[in-house]
């Protein structure tokens, strides 16, 4: 009976608070260039919005366009509850939880672009082709950092991987990830979420086509992926998971904020990157894993 | 002091990755210039316990002429041949990125079996002089343009310095000043070359300087 009260609860932290990050990105975006900016809870508004439209679905389409975002939602939201939040551990957890967690999100990201394809729209499809050659690159990253991190722990195991610090490869591992989380979530230097010009943009493009409650789920797996990359990110690098309960909570959302606040200022700073450039930023990115993971290599050798 | 040489180490060697990857020429004789300072300051910090006057001198001539001179030559070179500032490498970035970070991994695979003394087994000095000139090798192979070889050149000088660097104790340093002083000649006369060759070919792309002519 607990198990199943606290499933729900983690279940609800993960579906209320991620639609936040957004806000606060937009927010310190606005405070960089001196604007007001829209409110932090924006995206709950235009979620709730979205939710009682209606939908548009273009006569070419399949059931694919609305499964494909309700996959996708699923998909993350399945990969969010294997992450483990600091001492509490994960709500499921197994050997090999975070191939699972990796393959998860890679199906969330096929479900977009397949219903991307759907539409039948040579616009989205130009999204979907962008999204996912740049996604075989930051996977590679990700794979790397996850060996890293296995290597270090000697565990497949998700809540045991991530409970130490990342030791000397940590700032490698950090920044890896970093660039992987701005890769996969779409924000500059690689994507420009503002943008609407369909020529430059990637995970926009995709889905331009969808209206109401599938453009409410692939806002808020969006939304959602955010959040699961920035606590990944936040766990591997600091032991979050030795602390006592209301320390390691405490940090937890203290760096979460740190790393969304990063964001912004990365987003309001740089300018996106040219398109040939994006592969060498990647690569860059999977080579800061590779380098973290010969550090945990040499010293777990030494 | 050996684990702050092994950070500076991994800083050279960082170095090499970022020179590989720039595209811009400017960026690219910064990224030489940062090396050669962080190198010129690895004798002070090798010697720290018993410091000599020579050794100072030479690593206070080593940064000013690695950091400051060198790639104010450079500059000049650059903006008097008023050359496009965009490198368009033959070898593109990203293999060469890929080809410098497993030539680094193998440098450092390599030092560790070659029979080194006691004393440089846990110090990355060899495994870093041999990626720096794997380095500089890949710039010089790699970009068309005169002043890239050149930062490909001085790049790879660096990784020579690091290996000079385990002789300090036998070697005098008098012969590393010559080395710096030979270097400063090199670059400040390719600095002449270059606009020479932008005068009579307009272009530095050394790819059409392979047929003699009167």
């Amino acid at each position: 009976m607990t198990s199943i009260l606290e499933l729900l609860v983690r279940l609800a932290v993960w579906l209320l608070l991620a639609p936040l990050l957004p806000g606060v990105i937009n927010k310190v975006k606005a405070w960089v260039a001196g604007r007001r900016g829209p409110p932090v809870l924006q995206l709950y508004y235009d979620l709730a919005r979205l939710w009682r439209k209606g939908v548009v679905v273009s006569t070419l389409a399949s059931p694919g366009f609305i499964a494909g975002p309700a996959i996708a939602w699923v998909a993350v939201l399945a990969a969010a509850l294997l992450l483990p939040l600091g001492p509490l551990g994960a709500a499921l957890s197994f050997r090999g939880d975070v191939i699972l967690l990796v393959y998860l999100l890679a199906l969330a990201r096929f479900c977009t672009a397949w219903a991307a394809l759907e539409t039948g729209s040579a616009f989205e499809g130009m999204g979907a082709a962008r999204e996912v050659s740049y996604a075989v690159l930051a996977e590679a990253a990700v794979i790397t950092a996850v060996l890293t991190l296995s290597m270090q722990s000697g565990s497949l195991v998700l809540s045991v991987m991530l409970t130490p610090s990342a030791g000397p490869g940590a700032v490698l591992l950090a920044v890896g990830l970093f660039t992987v989380l701005l890769a996969e979530n779409c924000r500059v230097p690689f994507d420009d979420p503002n943008t609407h010009l369909e020529l430059t943009m990637i995970h926009e493009v995709m889905v331009l086509d969808h209206s109401g409650p599938p453009l409410a789920a692939v806002l808020h797996g969006a939304a959602m992926k955010l959040l699961l990359f920035s606590i990944l990110l936040v766990q591997a690098v600091l032991p979050v998971g030795e602390l006592a309960p209301v320390t390691a909570a405490g940090t937890l959302i203290a760096a979460v904020l740190v790393v969304t606040v990063a964001v912004g200022m990365v987003e309001s700073l740089l300018a996106r990157a040219a398109f040939r450039r994006v592969p060498l930023l990647l690569t860059t990115a999977f080579l800061l894993c590779v380098f973290a993971l010969l550090v945990a290599w040499k010293g777990g050798a030494a | 002091m050996s684990d702050l040489l092994n950070l500076l180490i991994g800083l050279a060697m960082g170095l090499n990755l970022v020179a590989l990857g720039t595209s811009r020429l400017p960026s690219l004789i910064r990224v030489a210039a940062v090396q050669g300072m962080v190198l010129g300051t690895m004798p002070l910090v090798m010697e720290w316990d018993e410091l000599r006057v020579l050794v100072l001198v030479v690593a206070a001539a080593t940064v000013a002429m690695k950091g400051l001179v060198i790639p104010a030559l450079l500059r000049r070179a650059m903006r008097t041949a008023n050359i496009d500032r965009d490198l368009y490498p033959l070898i593109g970035f990203v293999p060469s990125l890929l080809l410098g970070a497993a030539g680094m991994i193998g440098a450092v695979g390599l030092a560790r079996r070659l029979p080194l003394l006691p004393e440089h087994h846990e110090s990355l000095l060899v495994a870093g002089a041999l990626a720096s000139v794997l380095t500089g090798l890949l710039l010089l192979i790699g970009r068309s343009k005169a002043i890239s070889q050149v930062c490909g050149y001085l790049i790879l000088e660096n990784g020579i310095y690091l290996f000079g660097l385990l002789l300090i104790h036998s070697t005098p340093l008098l012969v590393e000043g010559g080395i710096l002083l030979d270097l400063t000649v090199a670059v400040f006369v390719t600095g002449i070359i270059v606009d020479r060759i932008q005068r009579a070919f307009d272009s530095l792309d050394t790819r059409k300087l392979t047929v003699l002519r009167e």
